[in-house]
């Protein structure tokens, strides 16, 4: 991490610096050998990574670097209960008894610190600055909200990187995202990732890690830049990261995991020299105007089918290529949306508050904000799934718990939940939700189910309304 | 690994963009702990209808895409989550290859390990393909990995990109993780110069 200084260097972007950084050893006609500092695990993509473990009579190199959690597959009601589905527990029990054979430290379902992977690292401080973060899951990129080259990976490298620590990777273009000028009033972080995916489309990203950078991305606080940089990977991109800078430290500094004294006045040398050098080129680079945001949400079948709330759906008889005209039609007929018409105003049977994207208290005190005093729809279910037992904590210590009660919304314990629909918490067929997770492809929610996606102030308004809502008009 | 060897196929024709891994194979399959069985649960949500019975309309319920070892997709394919058991899932039902005009980053390097070959083709060539099979569903083409080469129905054939390294281990059935053990010195070398650290048994 930032060993290499010198003035007379090529300009480098910060994603070269960190690359640079942890190069192991380079090969002629091999990818690099590049170092993790830290590697998060958790119950769905690691069984078969331990089971080649085991066949080959390997041992995890540093559990030291390595922290398991489970999240996926738990389910979100009272955790005194017994987990109802039968597969799902022996992947949970099954995953712990791993943890405990490797050595690895685990929050398991009753931990005080269990939660979704990627709120949990920058909660606990073992997501910083300048590190390589990786993951079995593609939401990875949360963590490069801290200026960490961080990404997801498969089951493959979940067992290399246990065993040794290090990846076979080749290097990334580089896609500078500048976001400039101030956000209007019911706009935020997660409108300005939805246009962004919306513009790019979610093959836009292939083969690059993006660095969003300038005005509108500086002001944002820690939570928001992780919104952002969560989504990465629906613009195609394997990696997207905010350069470090007081925000980040201040954010970072008592922490658990974060360095102490000393090694605090160490590190924050070294994470200062991170940030992207005057005049470094990237390979591609999109500018976005925050001021001229609407907050956003998608339509369709991926997060690119995204559009300003006041907005028409597209009409595919507008489309000229066959392929994609086809796509367009066939998301249209999932969601059964009219071309043409905005979603505005379309009802709402479920609203999920939560995931990975926004599930932290900034995220559950906004929609707190707007419910507080006020009734959800009586049609509209409403699920708030905090993103970890901290932040539930948090929650309940600043009475937010008491006040989506009060409104009408479950509150629920900490886990992916509806987000991926493989613990329980799931949408019927045919039924629409307004969702601040990051996927709504077909079935994604539960089958047949059809999601919204958008922002946690969007899904509290939509939420008190049972239509699809405008924020701003409530605010 | 086993070898990756040339091989001829007819196709199976999937013409969607943007196909994610959670049509591949749904999340409520990822409850296991294994590998064993994913292929009964391939495109499941397209292949069988609400009751279970299979859907068919749907290009591996028919004769023409059972005979197939290689898939047509539109592009964009395996976007989404970085789940490896998409393409567990599609090897253990057949596929040897998947062809497209472009695949999403995780995707395609999980298929690398996997022995799928994620085949990327320009997209005169992909509409050409889709053509082909318009005419004739039985039409064939051959996939040389040696020599980085798609043989098309027509008898003409088309260089497609591939990682050197993944070609390689590919081909030779070499194991990457034993590929990686083996520069153990430069790990350790690595790791006695780490100038920070995290310490995640502290804060278990
Ligand atoms: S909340 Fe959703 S996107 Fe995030 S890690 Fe869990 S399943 Fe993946």
């Amino acid at each position: 991490m930032g060993q290499e200084n010198g003035a007379a260097k090529k300009p480098r972007t910060i994603i070269e610096k960190v690359w640079n950084n942890h190069i192991v050893a380079e090969r002629e006609g091999a990818p690099t050998l590049l170092y993790i500092d830290l590697h998060l695990v958790h119950e769905v993509t690691s069984p078969q990574a331990f089971s080649g473990l085991r066949q080959r009579g390997l041992k995890v190199r540093r559990p030291d670097l390595t922290i398991g959690t489970t999240d996926h597959s738990i389910p979100t009601h009272d955790r005194s209960l017994p987990i109802i589905d039968k597969i799902a527990e022996n992947q949970i029990t099954q995953f712990e008894k791993n943890c405990r054979e490797f050595g690895i430290p685990f929050y398991g379902p009753h931990s005080s610190k269990q939660g979704i992977v990627h709120v949990i690292g920058p909660e606990q401080g073992l997501t910083q600055p300048g590190m390589t973060v990786v993951c079995g899951d593609s939401h990875t990129a949360t963590h490069g909200a801290f200026g960490a080259l961080a990404f997801g990976i498969g089951t493959s490298q979940v067992e290399h990187v246990l065993a040794s620590q290090c990846l076979l990777q080749s290097p990334s273009k580089t896609f500078e995202v500048r976001v400039e000028g101030a956000l209007k009033n019911g706009v935020g972080a997660k409108d300005i990732v939805l246009n962004l995916i919306s513009r790019i489309g979610i093959g836009g990203g292939t083969g690059c890690v993006f660095e969003y950078s300038s005005s509108a991305i500086r002001s944002l606080s820690m939570e928001e830049r992780m919104t952002i940089c969560n989504m990465s990977i629906e613009g195609g991109a394997r990696a997207g990261l905010v350069a470090p800078d007081e925000t980040t430290y201040q954010y970072l500094a008592g922490r658990p995991a974060a360095p102490k004294g000393a090694d605090w006045d160490r590190a924050l040398k070294l994470w200062r020299q991170l940030p992207t050098d005057e005049g470094a080129k990237f390979d591609k680079t999109i500018y976005i105007d925050a001021s001229s945001l609407e907050p956003m949400i998608t339509f369709g079948t991926n997060p690119g089918m995204g559009i300003p709330i006041t907005g028409p759906v597209p009409d595919p008889a507008r489309i000229s290529d066959p392929v994609e005209r086809e796509s367009l039609g066939k998301a249209l007929r999932y969601m059964d949306l009219p071309a043409g018409k905005p979603v505005l105003g379309h009802p709402v049977n479920v609203v999920f508050i939560g995931s990975c994207t926004n599930s932290r208290i900034s995220d559950l005190r906004a929609a707190a904000a707007l419910l507080k005093g006020r009734k959800v729809n009586p049609k509209v279910r409403v699920m708030v799934v905090p993103g970890s037992q901290e932040v539930k904590k948090q929650a309940q210590a600043e009475g937010l718990d008491v006040i989506f009660q009060e409104a009408g919304a479950e509150w629920r314990e900490a886990g992916c939940s509806m987000c991926i629909a493989m613990n329980g918490d799931q949408l019927q067929p045919g039924e629409y939700s307004v969702s601040t997770s990051n996927r709504n492809f077909e079935g994604r929610q539960g089958k047949g189910g059809r999601t919204f996606l958008a922002s946690p102030l969007t899904a509290a308004a939509s939420a008190l309304t049972g239509v699809v809502t405008d924020v701003r008009t409530l605010l | 690994m086993e070898k990756f060897t040339k091989f001829t196929s007819r196709l199976a024709p999937l013409p969607i963009d943007n196909i994610d891994t959670d049509q591949i194979i749904p999340a409520r399959f990822l409850k296991t702990t294994s590998k064993a069985g994913l292929e009964d649960n391939l495109f499941c949500d397209w292949r069988y209808d609400a009751q279970g019975n299979p859907n068919p309309e749907f290009i591996l319920n028919q004769p023409q895409g059972r005979a197939a070892q290689i898939l047509l997709a539109g592009d964009n394919f395996g976007c989404g989550s970085s789940r490896e058991h998409a393409p567990w899932a599609l090897t253990q039902f057949g596929f040897q290859a998947v062809i497209s005009t472009s695949f999403a980053d995780i995707f395609r390097g999980n298929s690398l390990k996997n022995s799928l070959l994620p085949i990327i083709v320009p997209p005169e060539v992909h509409k050409e393909l889709f053509a082909a099979l318009a005419a004739d569903p039985a039409a064939t083409v051959t996939v040389d990995l040696l020599e980085r080469k798609l043989i098309l129905p027509d008898g003409s054939s088309v260089e497609f990109p591939i990682d050197e390294f993944a070609r390689h281990c590919m081909l030779e059935g070499v194991d990457e993780l034993g590929y990686i053990l083996q520069q153990e010195s430069a790990i350790a070398a690595y790791e006695a110069k780490r100038p920070l650290t995290v310490n995640t048994l502290s804060v278990a």
